[in-house]
């Protein structure tokens, strides 16, 4: 299986090409005029680049509320998940109770349930409570995560005891230890969290599709996929549209992919 | 085992740090959990609202609905066409992406770029590029000489567009999960191997897939969740059609539910799911453990 290095250079290109043909492809028809994209045959790369789509998009959809609104949600989801999980992995990894075997087990048993198998009591409890076309609706479902107390466990674990018994002997409080000493030796696994929390919520499509109908509370997924719907489909102004909402998602695969990956790997690797 | 004061009092403590989490589970997943097998035994009202008891007839009319061995067969194909190809594409592309090369950390972020695509862009760019007049994909089909469908109007090739977006979203979470497991492998495996003579396709099917087969399996299972879960791009690209062709488990649910107001019929489907994916899950945990090699 050695090839040699030019042979080795040429898959690597020509694989990655492929792998990001789509997305480039959709960065090259937001610059076309509709009318170019449909000549024939079909156009790879703009004649005269333009970023008249760009505009078109802002004058067609709110899609700066879309992406406010997901920014917030998520932003939110982020928050409320590393409190819960740095709270609840505090309990699994430093604190010495009975039922903490059995409760971790309730914890890693919620990661056997998918969600669309409760998608319709949940939704008729937010229903219920008024939450529907609300940022709490898109949120507080999300805010606990199993993963990412998993993920905290494993990292507090590495801390070392003496940490705690010198603690504990210069009178610190439980509390105290968690927040002076646990959480900032632990803030590539918050990273990895956070960024995982993040990048799913911001990508939800099935909740918020569900859960808000009026178009200032929609999110930038289901914001943009309307666009997909409407009468006459206007492809330039779809790719515009999609390009927008995978900036912020990109931009944080290149700025926390060691975190991206750590998190990935956590559940298939042995550890 | 009697309870002390002690062990009450550290319980105490410790409930209470986990008090957020299982508050949250409890609304969110544990309640709604029994609440969807409670609603599966009944009938419901437009709104929700139960209205008479149905005992195992939801049941009873799933095992018996064509339109719902339609779905079933509808899922295992998205399955079978989705999870196999694309483990096999994310391997071959991870063992090009473990070599050290320079810039290789480039290839490796274009190559795994998709994880941070949402199926919502992703299927929004498919359609774009299945459209079989404005689409590349049938250009370049006619170009040898092959004329491609219309993708999305006929039921065999829909499903297929549909897998085939599917194995591009998911592909960087495989390349990104098997990079890892193949760097795992230490490097004296290969060199003995090669001592006895192993070369080229023999030492890719006697050393590199028993020593990355943990991850093999872990794919396995995830991506068969992520595809018996998958909607977005279903309701983006087909809605469900042509003619029930890509009508899979969810979107049955979320029509059943959400559209025809059939709570306590979608809730039966729900079940059906939850026992999917729980079997697979445990699957992972109790045997695949003993098939697979670790070292």
């Amino acid at each position: 299986m050695r090839l040699s290095r030019v042979a080795n250079y040429a898959l690597l290109v020509v694989g990655s090409i492929i792998v990001a043909f789509p997305l480039l492809l959709a960065l090259s028809y937001s610059l076309m005029s509709e009318s170019e994209i449909a000549t024939f045959p079909p156009p790879i790369l703009p004649a005269a680049p333009n970023l008249d789509n760009y505009g078109t998009v802002f004058a067609t959809i709110p899609i700066v509320r879309y992406l406010l609104n997901s920014f917030v949600v998520s932003s939110a989801v982020v928050v409320g998940q590393l409190l819960t999980a740095s709270l609840a992995a505090y309990a699994f990894s430093f604190l010495v109770f009975r039922g903490r075997q059995l409760l971790f087990f309730l914890f890693l048993s919620t990661l056997m349930i998918p969600w669309e198998a409760t998608i319709i009591p949940n939704y008729i409890t937010i229903r219920t409570i008024g939450w529907l076309d609300t940022y709490q609706g898109l949120a507080v479902p999300f805010m606990a995560t199993a993963f990412g107390t998993f993920l905290l466990r494993q990292a507090f674990m590495q801390i070392p005891r003496e940490l705690w018994d010198a603690a504990r002997i210069d009178g610190a409080t439980t509390f105290r230890f968690l927040v002076s000493t646990v959480i900032p030796l632990s803030r590539p696994a918050l990273g990895t969290v956070a960024i995982y929390g993040f990048l799913s919520t911001y990508n939800q499509y099935f909740w918020p599709l569900l859960i808000t109908n009026q178009t200032l509370m929609r999110t930038t997924q289901v914001g943009i996929a309307q666009l997909r719907f409407e009468e006459t489909l206007r492809w330039g102004l779809v790719m515009a549209g999609v390009i927008m909402v995978a900036v912020p998602t990109l931009a944080l695969l290149v700025l926390g992919q060691r975190q991206l990956i750590r998190g990935l790997t956590a559940g298939a690797v042995k550890g | 085992m009697r309870w002390t004061s002690r062990d009450l009092r550290s319980l105490g403590i410790g409930l209470a740090y986990l008090a957020p989490s299982l508050v949250l589970f409890a609304a969110f997943v544990f309640v709604p959990l029994a609440q969807t097998i409670y609603l599966s035994f009944f009938n419901t009202r437009s709104t929700g609202a139960i209205s008479t008891f149905a005992g195992l007839d939801h049941y009873l009319e799933l095992l018996t609905s064509p339109a719902f061995r339609t779905g079933l067969l509808a899922t295992a194909i998205f399955a079978l066409y989705t999870v196999p190809i694309g483990i096999a594409l994310g391997l071959v592309l991870a063992v090009l992406l473990n070599q050290r090369l320079r810039a290789i950390n480039v290839f490796r972020t274009m190559m795994s770029s998709t994880i941070a695509i949402s199926a919502a862009v992703g299927a929004l760019i498919w359609l774009l590029l299945f459209n079989p007049s404005l689409g590349l994909l049938n250009y370049v089909l006619s170009r040898v000489g092959i004329h491609g469908p219309e993708w999305l109007i006929q039921p065999t090739t829909a499903i297929i567009a549909v897998s085939i977006t599917t194995i591009w979203l998911t592909l960087g979470t495989n390349i990104i999960v098997l990079l890892s497991g193949l760097q795992g492998v230490p490097e004296e495996i290969y060199e003995a191997a090669r001592l006895d003579g192993a070369r080229g396709l023999r030492m890719f099917t006697r050393i590199t897939i028993p020593m990355v087969s943990p991850s093999l399996f872990f794919l396995f299972v995830v991506d068969t969740v992520a595809v018996l879960q998958a909607f977005t791009q279903i309701h983006v690209m087909t809605r469900g059609g042509p003619v029930d062709a890509t009508r899979v488990l969810v979107y049955s649910i979320y029509q059943d539910a959400f559209q025809n107001f059939q709570f306590g019929f979608a809730s039966a489907q729900a079940v059906i799911l939850l026992v999917l994916v729980m079997g697979l899950t445990l699957i992972q945990f109790r045997f695949v453990e003993r098939l697979v090699h670790y070292q």
